[in-house]
């Protein structure tokens, strides 16, 4: 049967199914819910992709360079490094932070009023890689020769856990979805069992009077299909409105970046759809247990 | 039209029949009559298919019902009207929609067909009552209301289980009426009962066979009825 005729259905075969019942109230309560903690979970692994994208994007390609040496040792390092830096290819730029721009890196642990001037801070090149960037270990060893003090740090150290951790908060957004899909199934399969059982009588009186398993199955499958489409619609709507009214920006973290921008607002539209298909498959496999006990 | 060969059948333990033989010619008329639990009602499910027999053939319309997939099963069953003593409708529809049940599973409905279920209605004097439900009606409404859902795809045969057991005698007479009418334009009818002055009232006005079952065997009652 075509999607439109079944979704149109006729209007004999959805009155043969009785519109009430604790089965059509627990369909459409069930897919609600469901639908709204998909959007949710839709919504968090939808922040932490952009998280774990945009920390991919903004520290990939940079680099610091730490320089602690004696004082009387500290410039003739620092120009050493430049100088090596600005051979090294796969550099693209290499810059002094000033102390201005220190003290504001140190504001979150120390305040912004640090007298810096009476501490003796690790002088910080911030390093711009290019193309491929610098052969690491090279640029390594030649700094070891030059500047002893010289740390040249890729960031790697620290950067790869926040990456893996945003990428297990995806996976876990995935399989969170993956189980609400599951649970949806189930509680959709029991429930038009339920309806089945319910109405056994009329499933045998349409068996008597020559209806095919095929006829009385869509009769049940479009009504529970379309009881899941609407409850997960509205479970949708409602789990979109609560992510729109989110406060904050992306910028600010996870939870605040919670939310849909642009045509990922699209995405959530796709769950009404799998729960009326969830639901279709679902009710399907219940009616032809069902039809196989009449006669 | 109807061939029993060799059929056995019984519930549990219990053997109701082992060796019952049987035929019934198209257009015949035939009472079955017998005591009650001798497996009149079980005679008639075998025949419409809604039990299989533990042993033998049946035989309808010129098909091996053994051999018929579900789906023919239902095709089947579209050419084969019953009347179930207990009328078996769907209590949330409407008379008429009950009695349109076998069309509207068939195939898609055409104005034709209300008219001919309006029409069915009226002949079974039900065309007051069709927008009620079910529970609404008494035992001879149902009755009567059964027999035109059972006659609205004009089957080849009409199986009816006592069909007169909840009503008066007047209605049994009505409903005996409308039984003979449907014979004589060529239906092959098969009517369970215990109600033996019914069947002497439809023998002196139509061709019927007795067939008595008692003890798991079936015999042609004579005379004596």
């Amino acid at each position: 049967m075509k999607l439109p005729a079944f979704l149109a259905g006729d209007a004999m075969s959805n009155r043969v199914v009785p519109a009430t019942g604790f089965t059509a109230a627990l369909t459409v309560i069930s897919a609600a819910a469901m639908a709204f903690l998909a959007v949710f979970t839709i919504a968090l692994a939808q922040a932490s992709s952009a998280l774990a994208a945009r920390w991919e994007a903004e520290l990939a390609g940079t680099a610091t360079v730490r320089i602690t040496a004696p004082e009387e040792a500290v410039e003739a390092q620092t120009q050493a490094v430049l100088v090596a830096l600005s051979q090294t290819p796969g550099i693209g730029s290499a810059r002094r932070l000033d102390t201005d721009e220190q003290t504001r890196l140190l504001a979150p642990w120390f305040g912004s009023d640090l007298p810096l001037e009476t501490l003796r801070l690790p002088v910080l090149i911030e390093v711009s890689e290019a193309g491929e960037g610098p052969d690491i270990n090279g640029l390594k060893q030649r700094l070891a020769a030059e500047a002893p003090g010289a740390v040249y740090d890729t960031h790697g150290r620290w950067r790869a856990p926040l990456i893996e951790a945003a990428s297990r908060l995806r996976q876990l957004g995935i399989l969170s979805l993956v189980l609400i899909a599951s649970v949806t199934g189930a509680i959709i399969a029991l429930a038009a069992s339920a309806a089945l059982a319910a109405n056994a009588q009329i499933v045998d009186v349409l068996r008597l009077v020559g209806a095919r398993d095929g006829w009385i199955t869509r009769a049940f499958v479009r009504r529970f299909t379309l009881r899941a489409f609407f409850g997960a619609l509205a479970g949708t709507v409602v789990a979109m409105v609560f992510v729109a009214l989110i406060p904050g920006g992306v910028e600010a973290g996870v939870l605040s970046g919670l939310g849909f921008r642009g045509a990922e607002w699209l995405w959530p539209l796709v769950v009404p759809v799998a729960a009326g298909i969830i639901a279709w498959g679902a009710t399907y496999l219940a009616a032809i247990r069902r039809l196989r006990q009449s006669a | 039209m109807i061939e029993l060969d060799k059929v056995a059948m019984g519930y549990g333990d219990r053997g109701l029949f082992s060796d019952l033989s049987l035929s019934l010619p198209a257009g015949s008329f035939h009472f079955l009559t017998g005591p009650s639990g001798a497996g009149k009602t079980t005679l008639l499910r075998l025949c419409s298919m809604e039990l299989a027999p533990s042993g033998g053939r049946i035989t309808l319309l010129g098909d091996d019902v053994s051999r018929l997939s579900r789906d023919q099963v239902a095709l089947m069953r579209q050419r084969i009207g019953v009347v179930h003593q207990d009328c078996r409708f769907i209590d949330h529809l409407s008379l008429a929609e009950n009695v349109l049940l076998p069309v509207t599973v068939s195939g898609p409905l055409d104005p034709e067909d209300h008219k001919q279920r309006d029409q069915l209605l009226s002949w079974v004097g039900l065309a007051d009552r069709a927008e009620n439900r079910p529970p609404e009606l008494s035992g001879g409404e149902r009755q009567r209301a059964a027999l035109a859902r059972a006659i609205i795809l004009s089957p080849d045969v009409i199986l009816a289980d006592e069909p007169t057991g909840n009503v008066d005698w007047d209605m049994s007479l009505r409903l005996l009426d409308l039984l003979i009418e449907l014979n004589k334009q060529g239906k092959t009818v098969l009517c369970a009962t215990h109600d033996l002055n019914l069947i002497r009232q439809a023998k002196s006005r139509v061709t019927a066979r007795v067939l008595r079952l008692r003890n798991g065997t079936i015999d042609q009652a004579g005379a004596e009825l």
